[in-house]
């Protein structure tokens, strides 16, 4: 069997897509509509999730028993920030470049639904080492979706990937642009980021009835 | 577990101990990193003053290349020929005058005292550039920048950043599309009325190429970033006006 039995690859890949933290579940939607107009920015946060969500899970789990019900929110929301605020300080001091790009995530992360989500339901309720699995599993279905969001915003938007642009010029009029195609700018905007996702929920519901609630 | 978390007494204590044992933990962390993080941000400084003066590892194309953190104190001293405190009207040299919190002179002036304005001077390849910092306010945060004039205030490069502007929108302004843009761009009127520069929508010069229009094209996304990159232009860069004359 190895070192992960059926159940516990059951906790990575559930999330990816039939309990999709996003389309499923639908939390972390704040952080999903504000940073998605470009690719790169998607994949860092999706890098930053995935490690606070990770370490935050086994730290949560490890102090279940000891947390007191009434304070558990605050605790958990300490113990994010703490988390986050040390990351941030050592990567300043030893990763100068890096700490300056993600600094503009830093507040996200934080206040990422996701993250207390799964502490909450997750965490709260069982082992380190499960904990550990289902908040790489819930980081990746986030990632996935912060992907693909920002794959289509950028590309239909800026009519880049990465900074690198894809579809010619759009100031010299090459590549598609000489047949008189335009950038969409509404693509850059917030509320195109819920219109993407609301499309990814329609195509995942319409190919997978069970998905659907009453 | 045999505790009882459930009361009160309980719920106390660890949320006391909680407080203590975090509090101690990022108070640790800050104070022994303090020095490290110091030192970072003041070579950040020195490569974003030669960046404006155009002292940097740019190719033709691509992306930002600041001078190599492990010269950058060297190249500093080498290229920056005076440092300049301007108080009152009266600029004195000062070594130091990298190291002024703009932030704070920018309190003390709205607070009724004098600001003390840095300027750098810097010689390349035979011509002089005055490099000013600016600071002002973003969508989400604070922005900042150091615009290089010639003696006429037109503009010989700029460098901005930002503390939390949306990344793909606002962020842009750290682009070198963005920061290009200025480059030859007029702060001055011809009869020498300062005008500064507006980052304007629909312009209809996406290549940027009319300099005298006192006007860069604008971001997409980005109309609130964009304001506070002209307000701190105007605001800030005007305060250095009266020097500049008397270099006539």
């Amino acid at each position: 069997m190895g070192l992960l039995s059926k159940k516990d690859v059951k906790l990575i890949t559930d999330p990816l897509a039939d309990n999709n933290p996003i389309t499923i579940q639908v939390l972390g939607i704040c952080s999903a509509l504000a940073i998605t107009a470009e690719l790169k920015a998607s994949l860092v946060m999706g890098i930053a999730v995935l490690f606070v969500l990770g370490i935050g899970n086994v730290v949560i789990s490890l102090m279940r028993n000891i947390i007191p019900s009434k304070i558990r929110i605050i605790v958990q929301l300490i113990v994010v920030a703490a988390l986050v605020i040390i990351v941030d300080q050592v990567l300043k001091a030893f990763a100068f470049e890096l700490s300056k790009t993600l600094s503009v995530f830093i507040g996200l992360i934080i206040t990422n639904c996701i993250i207390m989500g799964r502490f909450e339901a997750f965490a709260l309720a069982n082992g380190p080492w499960k904990s550990f699995l289902d908040g790489i599993g819930n980081a990746l279905g986030y990632a996935v979706i912060l992907v693909i969001v920002g794959f289509f915003r950028e590309l239909l938007g800026s009519g880049t990937l990465f900074g690198i642009p894809v579809l010619g010029d759009a100031i010299e009029k090459t590549g598609v642009y000489s047949i008189g195609y335009e950038n969409n700018g509404f693509m850059l905007m917030p509320p195109m980021a819920l219109i993407v996702v609301g499309l990814i929920i329609w195509i995942q519901r319409s190919r997978n009835q069970d998905l659907i609630e009453d | 577990m045999s505790i009882n978390t459930e009361k009160n007494s309980y719920t106390i204590i660890f949320a006391v101990v909680m407080v203590l044992v975090v509090g101690s933990m990022l108070a640790f962390t800050a104070s022994s990193l303090r020095s490290k993080i110091d030192e970072n941000k003041r070579m950040e400084k020195q490569q974003n003053i030669l960046y404006a003066m155009g002292v940097n590892g740019n190719e033709s194309t691509g992306d930002i290349t600041f001078v190599g953190t492990n010269e950058v104190a060297d190249v500093f001293s080498k290229y920056i020929k005076k440092q300049l405190v301007i108080e009152n009207g009266i600029a004195k040299e000062d070594e130091k005058a990298y190291l002024i919190d703009i932030k704070k002179e920018q309190t003390k002036a709205k607070n009724g005292g004098t600001r003390r304005l840095p300027l750098f001077v810097g010689e390349k390849d035979g011509e002089t550039f005055y490099i000013a910092p600016i600071r002002g306010k973003g969508l989400w945060d604070a922005i900042w920048g150091f615009v290089s004039l010639d003696k006429d205030m037109v503009v010989r490069g700029t460098f901005f950043d930002h503390a939390g502007e949306t990344p793909g929108l606002g962020a842009n302004i750290k682009q070198r599309y963005f920061m290009d843009d200025f480059y030859g761009e007029r702060l001055l009127t011809d009869a020498g009325v300062f005008k500064g520069i507006s980052v304007a929508k629909g312009n209809n010069d996406p290549k940027n190429e009319i300099k005298d229009d006192y006007e860069v094209d604008a971001l997409a996304g980005a109309t609130i970033t964009g304001d506070g990159v002209s307000a701190m232009i105007k605001n800030d860069l005007k305060l250095y006006l009266p020097y500049f004359k008397t270099l006539k």
